[in-house]
């Protein structure tokens, strides 16, 4: 018998699984039209590949991964694409985002399909296939599957398979060990296989005798000469939140991983039964990930879970298991880590193990939230062990930089604090808004950093551009000295005709220093411009006409007039211009035939 | 008497040795408060603070010649983190100053006729484009300063604030009721 460890808190909440688990998975009916949605995995959103009014088959890629962290999506069955465009998601903000609308043929018509023994190929073209059959992690992170079977820096010694499901109300990890446990084991077998570990632990709750034993009985069943490696079916005693990956980890290992370190650095990786299916289906039969196991339970005639195509619009998946007339609203995942879906037109999205209908003979509403009493309950179900009050705290006051020395960030928001809070606080709320706050001010702080650092270059740049202009300038003036220099030392040839410098006293010695010389160059021109002034005369004077004479006078009278006026105040002066004007306008125009 | 005081002497003149050296070998260059200023200004180089560009902005708050208050990109939060930093209460915005939502420059860019005055405005270099070519900015750099605007003779610089998305989305802060205490 293997030792079990225990992780600290956690909470016995009603599990209400019964009510889903007595069927089996049923298909779900082909729906009228599904609305994939691109992001639907941790990573770059996926780029469409498909246009509209396209005719896609079954499997086909629809998104085509995008950056090193993101996954492909896939067209959920054949048909024809009626739209590319934004529409609102299954996600807590109720926002919208790029989606594809697949309008369904019914034909089912696949695309070729090849599978392939995962022994013969290599690792990096396992992740690679991995990657475009858009497998992610189906507990509900949607973690590309691909990036967690690279090989780390740390060896990973063992494989925990997650099969604690042990949030109330779902059954769908339940049902899908009971129904499929041979393709979870072999899909096991391809991550140990992937990792080089060297066990695999499969922890399932003991509320699922039926799953533990199918489990059970798939194992002992694998060809024993395959491996010397150990894997195990291990019973874990039904704890909310067991299903988490460090409580899971921590359950059947006893490895405890510190707050910022991941598991992976103490040998141990976490995967759900359901990813484990989907990398065999994957890998073993080329079928891409287009569908997943889904509970529909709570307020409904007849709960099951259903094997359902992404993109399913939730009401049309809804209505399959007879939703009571009472019914207000969905859930999306569990009652204590879910989000409210923000429409029932929303598709089912890879992320999603369970949809309950909600009432409010289920679901009262939350009573009213009294003062935090600091009574510590939270602190004890913490299964992270932290201290949810003081994150409470600090949240309210926005007090940021104190919540994450407080460990805010390994808080998995798994609900337990709120659940024994006597005061009924919403504290997930709080620590949610605390996190996304801190994760904007870091972004905010990122964009800050670069803008420094390319404003500071801009400076540089600026600088440098004026000094090499600079040194150009100078490299000219030296060059012309010199040419210049050169010309004086040699004999001197007939000086232009009219050129005062020459003649001038201040002809410049050759090693006069650049700053002299030119000075000496500005005098000259002075001198010359001087010259030029003294011996022209202005052309046109002569032989005006009385008349012009005159408006010459007036002209020089006003301007010298405005000079005068200029001196004392601005206002004064416009006033004068705007007064000289009229009376230029004021006088007759005198036209001159001359020219 | 006299050996009390040699020993006195020698014990200031030892001190003041080692301080002097101190000096010398620990010596701080420039002031280091105005680049713990300038990390908490937003390094929009926006110049509506009336300097031109953060860091003598921070400059100026660091020599005490300016108010912390004049950051209207830095936010209230900007205003709280400097009042931290200094030790000082907080002001809020005062006269005209108010933060915007945060926007990007876009260029119209089939009227755009190649002048580069906008190029030459952008304090980061978030423009692209050379003489008599089209130009465009770089919306990742920008930190929608504004400074591109006016320059602009044929004013098809718009500043267009940024959308929430998905990904940007920030979870609310909880409001709910308290139950009155009977």
């Amino acid at each position: 018998m293997r030792q079990l460890f225990k992780f600290h808190g956690g909470v016995h909440p009603p599990t209400h699984k019964e009510q889903s688990s007595q069927s089996p998975i049923a298909q779900a009916v082909l729906p009228s039209r599904l609305v994939v949605p691109l992001y639907q995995h941790i990573g770059n959103r996926a780029k469409p590949a498909v246009e509209v009014g396209q005719r896609v088959r079954k499997g086909q890629i629809i998104g085509m991964p995008e950056g090193s962290l993101s996954s492909a999506v896939h067209a959920p069955t054949s048909g024809t694409v009626a739209a590319i465009d934004m529409q609102q998601v299954a996600h807590a903000s109720g926002m919208d985002d790029l989606c594809v609308t697949l309008i369904p043929d019914g034909q089912e018509e696949w695309i070729k399909r090849e599978g392939m023994d995962y022994l013969s190929i290599n690792k990096a073209d396992i992740r690679f296939v991995l990657r475009m059959a858009g497998v992610v992690g189906l507990g509900g992170a949607t973690f590309p599957s691909d990036q967690k079977l690279r090989p780390g820096k740390h060896k990973i010694k063992t494989v925990v398979l997650n099969g604690a499901e042990c949030e109330p109300y779902i059954t769908c990890d339940d049902l899908l060990m009971r129904e499929r446990a041979e393709e979870i084991i072999q899909g096991a077998e391809i991550i140990r296989y992937m990792l080089d570990a060297e066990e695999v632990l499969i922890g399932i709750e003991d509320n699922k005798p039926e799953a533990i034993a199918a489990m059970r009985l798939a194992v002992n069943a694998r060809p024993r000469s395959a491996s010397a490696d150990r894997m195990e079916v291990i019973a874990v005693p039904t704890l909310y939140p067991g299903g988490g990956a460090k409580q899971l980890i921590r359950v059947l290992t006893g490895i405890e991983v510190a707050a910022g370190v991941r598991s992976t650095d103490l040998g141990a990786q976490c995967f759900n039964v359901g990813t484990a299916y989907s990398i065999y289906r994957a890998i073993a039969h080329g079928e891409p990930l287009i569908s997943r196991i889904v509970t529909v339970t709570g307020n409904v005639a007849q709960a099951r879970n259903f094997e359902v195509l992404f993109g399913t619009p939730a009401h049309e998946l809804v209505s399959q298991a007879a939703p009571l007339p009472d019914t207000n609203g969905y859930l999306m995942g569990g009652p204590m880590m879910g989000i409210r879906l923000p429409s029932e037109q929303v598709g089912i999205i890879k992320a999603t193990n369970c949809i309950i209908a909600m009432s409010d003979v289920l679901f009262p509403p939350a009573p009213p939230a009294l003062p935090c009493i600091r009574c510590t309950r939270c602190a004890e179900a913490c299964p992270a062990e932290l201290q949810p009050q003081e994150l409470y705290w600090f949240a309210k006051a926005k007090n940021f930089d104190k919540a994450r020395k407080y460990n805010l960030f390994d808080c998995i928001e798994c609900g337990a604090c709120s659940y024994v809070c006597p005061s009924h606080i919403p504290l997930v709320q709080y620590y949610r808004f605390a996190k996304s706050e801190i994760w904007d001010q870091e972004s905010n702080q990122k964009a800050a950093d670069a803008a420094r650092v390319r404003h500071e270059y801009h400076e540089f740049r600026e600088e440098r551009e004026k000094r090499e202009k600079a040194e150009k300038l100078a490299e000219r003036d030296r060059a012309a000295q010199a040419a210049k220099a050169q010309k004086a030392a040699a004999p001197p040839t007939l000086p232009p005709a009219g050129e005062v410098a020459n003649v001038s006293p201040c002809a410049a010695p050759a090693d006069a220093d650049p700053e002299n010389t030119m000075q000496l160059k500005i005098q000259r021109a002075i001198e010359q411009a001087k010259l030029q002034a003294a011996t022209t005369t202005p052309k046109n004077t002569e032989q005006l006409t009385p008349e012009q004479r005159a408006q010459i006078a007036a002209i020089e009278a006003r301007r010298a007039h405005i000079h005068e006026l200029a001196s004392t105040s601005v206002e004064a002066s416009s006033a004068m211009l705007v007064e000289a004007n009229t009376e230029v306008k004021s006088q007759p125009p005198t036209q001159s035939p001359q020219e | 008497m006299l050996s009390a005081l040699l020993v006195m002497l020698e014990i200031a003149v030892v001190l003041g040795a080692v301080l002097g050296f101190a000096a010398i070998k620990f010596r701080v260059e420039g002031n280091p408060m105005v680049d713990k200023i300038d990390a908490i200004l937003p390094q929009t180089q926006c110049g509506q603070c009336g300097f031109p560009g953060c860091k003598p902005y921070a400059t100026a708050i660091a020599n005490g010649e300016a108010d912390i208050n004049l950051c209207p990109p830095g936010g209230e939060e900007g205003i709280h983190k400097l009042a931290d930093l200094l030790g000082r209460d907080f002001v809020p915005y005062g006269g005209d100053i108010a933060p915007k939502p945060k926007s990007v420059a876009f260029i119209d860019e089939n009227d755009c006729i190649g002048c580069t005055l906008c190029t030459q405005a952008c304090p980061v270099d978030a423009i692209v484009g050379a003489a008599k070519q089209m130009h465009t900015i770089i919306a990742a750099e920008c930190t929608g300063c504004e400074l591109c605007v006016a320059p602009c003779p044929v004013d098809i610089i718009s500043m267009i604030p940024i959308k929430e998305t998905l990904t940007t989305w920030k979870w609310k802060y909880p409001i709910y009721a308290l139950s009155p205490v009977k």
